[in-house]
């Protein structure tokens, strides 16, 4: 078989047992309670009647690994069950029809932040090998040290501070609804963008600069500029073949911590995506949306650390043209 | 080979350990002395807090939202609670329980990463195929899982954060120790017949100690933010303990009025901003350990 | 080194004057070249030779006015062909790199970019400075692999680096160097990195090609006897100043400075052998391999006399050092039996009692990764004594101190980290570390590869001084045939994990040879300016 193929088909494999080794970590957490989950939520004067019904009611009596294959069953189909906070009414929520539309908010919130981060930390990294050691570089290397310390509340603070309170830009809270048009969505999804922009590019920017050195520092890097190569053609011919690797996997870590920074901006900002609705259902324990959240998340991480490593193997001279 | 008694002449040191120590300060740049003194500053505080703060931490002394004056120079929280205080006490707290979390994660996930790289074979293979698993989901997201499931508390908290984290130090620990592991020295002293012990203690662990010591701060500030961010959250360290992430999410709504009395500055910008510099100073000084690793000499 | 006369014929096509350049290490400027002056006429060869931290890979850059990053010139003139190159911009400088003065590295496989194929490398200068069209560029680089007599010159330009061997690669980087018929072209040790019998191959290829187009070249290296090949003149070169300069033969009849003759020192070592029938160790039809696939050992067999020297000799692949893993208990055997005074050994490490330990010790390499960092001399050699002859305290001390006696160091360096040791001083500690056990056998495993050559002569005369006084057995693994004749007795010549021969230095060195041995042996370079034209006719006949 093609050696790429069947090395992407591994990787595909191993992210898949990942999900699945993660799906039983985030359903079992449930089992791990002395008292079991019903004893904590009723506290200790519930009767052991009580605890009966409200196993029974969540169907929290039957055996763990059926449950299991139920939940993962139906989790594969976009149905992560009800949500505990409506089921002692005759009306049921389901978590999908809560989530759907906030994993959009939040999907609309990140996407902002990944076109606009992107793109510009990894030319600030690349300009900043490009000029190592310079005042810029020097300037760059504390100004992001400082960034990357901060909490994020920090940030978003300041820039509501700055943007909301004194310069009346934009409005402190970023309440969007399903009929809020795409433009007015950008424009009330601004200032939390922003704030996620500034959170990542410092990280992007020092693992962009750091990884653009270590290519540059190749022997055939140097060999190409003893060929009498110009600058710009050792970068772009010598030094970006061999790059994609290492910027994919920039990427991918830095998207991969916008997806959890999301989570206390949202709340923040009171941006209505499933950070923020995580949060409250981790506040009312209300468990089935938190587990379904919790396997989005980490669905998300997952996928994009393989999707950088997809594209280091389908880079990977040695992989394209073996022996 | 010659055996004929040699007269033994004390012979000193070359350097002692304390002028290694001031020799390198000397060389530290501006940005490490900053951070240095800050931490300093940090822990004085937090080591003296019941005699530095004017009131308890959960002493009402004014009006709720009480503006900056004599009594309270800083102002009252949301239930009159002086902001000063509880900034300083909060240094105890905040800095106490991240560094008891690093602490543990710490122990767990080194002794780990260390075992593992010198057992290898399958105790290694099982801790970090579970290891694996447990990187793939965020720390923010599982911690806030966890305290969903097992409830509220401090004790919680830093249980489900240090062995979340201890995922990570196991990672590190066991490249780290991976690397000293395959060195000849260590193949000699199995040739000798060293005991695994000797091994661990004698020849690993010194040498994995300086990347080790870096990143507990790397590890700290880490481990210090989440505890903020999940205490900003409503979920971390709760109430009446002073704490600096919680304190930001209580002011929150001051940032929307106006400050008429000195210094000007918004509630929440003191707790969020003695987050900041601590985490800032923190990294100004693993920064230039990270640059001066490199030399294991004795001195220069 | 055929046409000695050319070189007088040639005009002057680089000279140096005065140069010096300074290198940044912990954050200080120092010297590396210390103002040096060279010429170098047309079509002639020059030799760069020097040991380690001699200055000769950053001198042999600044003919091309390149320096590394944390290198800066700071004086001195580079006129090459008329023009000054410390006085040229950029544009000028990229104009002449390349296409006039080329560059062959000592790493082929890390020079070549990984994501292109060989002949768009090869062909690359040639295009980008419009010397000649793609079409053409590609004719002459199969033609210059088809001279540089690589394996199908017509189609391994389309395969990528990795998928060609190392000395295939070092030619095919010649080639590279060769499509603009430079001028100069600059070989920085591009040899060191190969197997000694790839080298006469890529050797006598490079020697032909640089003939056959009447280039002039610089040929940096630290062995003497490789540069004698290859060079019309040779400089020595040390701590980043001219030792001595003068026409090849000369320089091998007659070096004029002490420096230039303890390059060769190694060489002229020869102990005696001397027959011994006392078997301490016995390696009995010995089969071994890692993860019990490929047998790294094949039914090996070698006999060590007590008191003597035995050299293992081969190449990398040859199992030599395998054969130290599988003798400590390491690598545990899956046949045979090995004999260690009279009695079997256990398979493992794990299973052998202490004083079985003591009884046989191991010298490495690379002392830097033998020695713990963090343990003070007093601690890497004291532990052995503590370990298996239960010494403490001053007793310990008193005897670490006659031990850095006998390794010719004083009571000074007990105190000392290894960084703040020499290369030498740090492996004689390992010499030390290993006597404290006072063992009957000693393991070394290429102990002076990794040193300057005149090290390597003191390191030898100490082990050799050691022997004599408390008769321990050597088991000496080396690729290097002058290491073998200063210091053995018998000699074990191993292929491809098998034994090829055994027996009495005498006899081993001198015909009639097996194939193998006689391979090996007769592609070491030798002192002699002739040997390569010598051997090439030699292997034609054949």
């Amino acid at each position: 078989m093609n050696l790429v193929l069947k090395t992407v088909l591994q990787r595909l494999g191993l992210g898949l047992i990942t999900l699945f080794a993660v799906s039983i970590i985030i359903f079992s957490s449930l089992q791990m309670l002395p008292g079991g989950y019903a004893q904590n939520i009723l506290g200790q004067g519930a009767t052991p009647e009580t605890v009966k019904n409200f196993n029974h009611e969540l169907g929290l009596d039957r055996p763990a690994t059926v449950r299991y294959v139920e939940w993962i069953g139906n989790a594969v189909r976009g149905d992560f069950g009800n949500s505990y906070s409506g089921t002692t009414g005759t009306i049921k929520r389901s978590v999908s029809a809560i989530i759907g539309p906030r994993l959009f908010n939040t999907f609309f919130l990140a996407s902002m932040a990944a076109i606009i981060a992107v793109p510009l930390s990894l030319a600030l990294g690349l300009l900043a090998a490009l000029y190592r050691n310079s005042w810029y570089d020097r300037i760059i290397n504390s100004v992001t040290l400082t960034t990357i310390a901060m909490p994020e509340f920090f940030i978003a603070y300041i820039l509501v501070f700055v943007f909301a309170v004194k310069l009346r830009w934009f409005s402190p809270l970023s309440t969007v609804g399903e009929h809020t048009p795409f433009l007015e969505h950008i424009y009330r999804a601004a200032l939390p963008a922003l704030t996620m922009t500034l959170v990542i590019v410092a990280h992007m920017m020092r693992m962009t600069r750091a990884s653009v050195l270590n290519l540059l520092s190749s022997p055939y890097i140097e060999m190409a500029q003893l060929k009498g190569a110009s600058k710009a053609y050792v970068i772009l011919r010598h030094a970006l073949p061999n790059a994609w690797a290492p910027i994919a996997t920039v990427v991918a870590f830095n998207l991969a911590y916008l997806v959890v920074g999301v989570v206390v901006v949202e709340v923040v900002y009171v941006y209505p995506g499933i950070g923020q609705m995580m949060v409250d259902a981790v506040s009312s324990r209300d468990m089935p949306v938190v587990q379904a959240c919790a396997l989005i998340f980490a669905a998300t991480y997952i996928t994009l650390n393989l999707l950088a490593d997809i594209i280091s193997i389908t880079t990977n001279p040695r992989l394209l043209h073996p022996k | 080979m010659t055996t004929a008694p040699t007269p033994l002449r004390v012979i000193k040191a070359r350097r002692t350990y304390y002028e290694n120590v001031v020799r390198t300060l000397k060389t530290a740049p501006i940005s490490a002395w900053f951070g240095m003194i800050v931490i300093l500053i940090y822990a004085i505080f937090a080591i003296f807090a019941p005699w530095l703060a004017p009131h308890d931490q959960s002493e009402i002394i004014g009006k709720a939202y009480q503006p900056a004056g004599e009594a309270c120079w800083l102002g009252c929280d949301q239930i009159g609670r002086d902001m000063y205080s509880r900034l300083i006490y909060g240094a105890r707290n905040t800095i106490g329980i991240a560094l008891i979390t690093t602490l543990i994660s710490f122990m767990v996930g080194g002794s780990l990463g260390v075992l593992a790289a010198l057992q290898r074979g399958w105790l290694d293979q099982g801790i970090s195929r579970v290891v694996d698993a447990f990187l793939a989901i965020p720390v923010l997201i599982f911690a806030l899982m966890m305290l969903a499931v097992v409830g509220k508390s401090i004790v919680n908290l830093v249980i489900i954060l240090a062995l979340l984290d201890s995922t990570r130090v196991f990672r590190l620990a066991r490249a780290v120790a991976l690397n000293s592991v395959v060195m000849d020295y260590v193949e000699s002293a199995k040739l000798r017949g060293e005991k695994m012990s000797w091994i661990v203690f004698k020849e690993v662990v010194p040498n994995i100690l300086p990347p080790l010591i870096t990143e507990f701060g790397l590890r700290f500030c880490f481990v210090f933010l989440t505890i903020a961010a999940l205490s900003f959250l409503g979920v971390g360290v709760q109430p009446p303990t002073a704490d600096w992430g919680s304190m930001v999410a209580d002011s929150k709504t001051l940032i929307n009025f106006p400050v008429t009395t000195f210094p000007y500055i918004p509630a929440p910008f003191y707790p969020a901003g003695a987050i900041a510099l601590l985490t800032v100073a923190v990294n100004f000084v693993v920064d230039w350990f990270l640059q001066r690793t490199s030399g294991l000499r004795d001195g220069e | 080194m055929a046409n000695d006369t050319k070189r007088v014929k040639g005009d002057i096509l680089l000279e140096i004057k005065g140069l010096k350049i300074d290198g940044k290490s912990d954050d200080q400027w120092k010297p590396i070249i210390k103002g040096i002056d060279l010429t170098l006429r047309r079509g002639e060869v020059l030799g760069l030779i020097g040991e380690s931290g001699a200055g000769k890979s950053t001198l042999g850059l600044a003919a091309m006015a390149f320096a590394r990053p944390g290198c800066r010139i700071t004086a001195g003139t580079i006129v090459f062909d008329g023009m000054d190159l410390t006085a040229a911009d950029e544009a000028q400088k990229r104009g002449l790199r390349g296409s006039r003065i080329a560059y062959v590295a000592q790493s082929a496989a890390a020079s070549f970019n990984p994501a292109h194929r060989i002949l768009e490398q090869t062909i690359e200068t040639a295009i980008t400075h419009n010397i000649m069209p793609r079409e053409k560029a590609e004719t002459d680089a199969r033609d210059l692999y088809k001279r540089l007599q690589l394996p199908n010159p017509d189609t391994i330009g389309t395969r990528f680096p990795h998928q060609v061997s190392g000395g295939q690669l070092q030619r095919a980087m010649t080639a590279m160097s060769m499509s603009c018929r430079p001028d100069l072209i600059i070989f920085d040790e591009p040899t060191t990195a190969l197997d000694v019998t790839t080298q006469v191959e890529v050797l006598a290829a490079m020697r032909n090609i640089v003939e056959q187009f009447n280039t002039a070249a610089i040929y940096i290296t630290h062995d003497l006897a490789v540069v004698a090949q290859m060079a019309h003149r040779i400089m020595v070169l040390r701590y980043g100043n001219l030792v001595e300069e003068a026409p090849t033969r000369e320089m091998l009849k007659q070096p004029t400075q002490d420096y230039t003759k303890s390059l060769w020192a190694v060489r002229k070592l020869e102990k005696p052998e001397s027959p011994n029938s006392d078997i301490v160790l016995s390696i009995n039809h010995v089969d071994a391999s890692y993860g019990g696939k490929v047998k790294v050992l094949d039914d090996v067999s070698v006999q060590v006399p007590r008191g003597r020297t035995v050299a293992v000799v081969g190449e990398s692949g040859s199992g030599k050092s395998t054969l130290a893993r599988a003798i400590t208990g390491l690598l545990p055997i899956s046949a045979g039996d090995i004999s260690f005074n009279g009695k079997k050994l256990s398979r493992a490490l794990i299973d052998r009692d202490r004083d079985t330990l003591r009884r046989i010790q191991m010298i490495y390499q690379s002392a830097d990764t033998a020695l713990n960092p963090r343990q003070r001399v007093r601690d890497i050699i004291g532990r052995p004594l503590e370990f298996y002859l239960g010494l403490k305290g001053a007793d310990r001390d008193r005897k670490v101190v006659s031990l850095l006696e006998s390794i010719e160091l004083d009571e000074t360096y007990i105190d000392r980290f290894p960084s703040e040791l020499s290369g030498g001083q740090k492996q004689r500690v390992s010499i030390a570390r290993a006597l404290a056990a006072e063992p009957e056998l000693i393991i070394c495993d290429e102990v002076t590869s990794a040193l300057d050559q005149i090290v390597q002569e003191e390191i030898l005369k100490l082990l050799m001084k050691l022997q004599k006084d408390t008769n321990v057995t050597y088991l000496f693994i080396t690729h290097d045939i002058a290491t073998v004749r200063a210091i053995s007795d018998e000699i074990v010549v191993m292929h491809k994990g098998k034994v090829v021969q055994q027996g009495l230095k005498s006899k081993v060195l001198n015909p009639p040879y097996p194939a193998y041995t006689e391979l090996l042996l007769s592609s070491v370079p030798e002192m002699d300016p002739d040997w390569l034209t010598n051997l090439l006719k030699k292997r034609a006949k054949a």
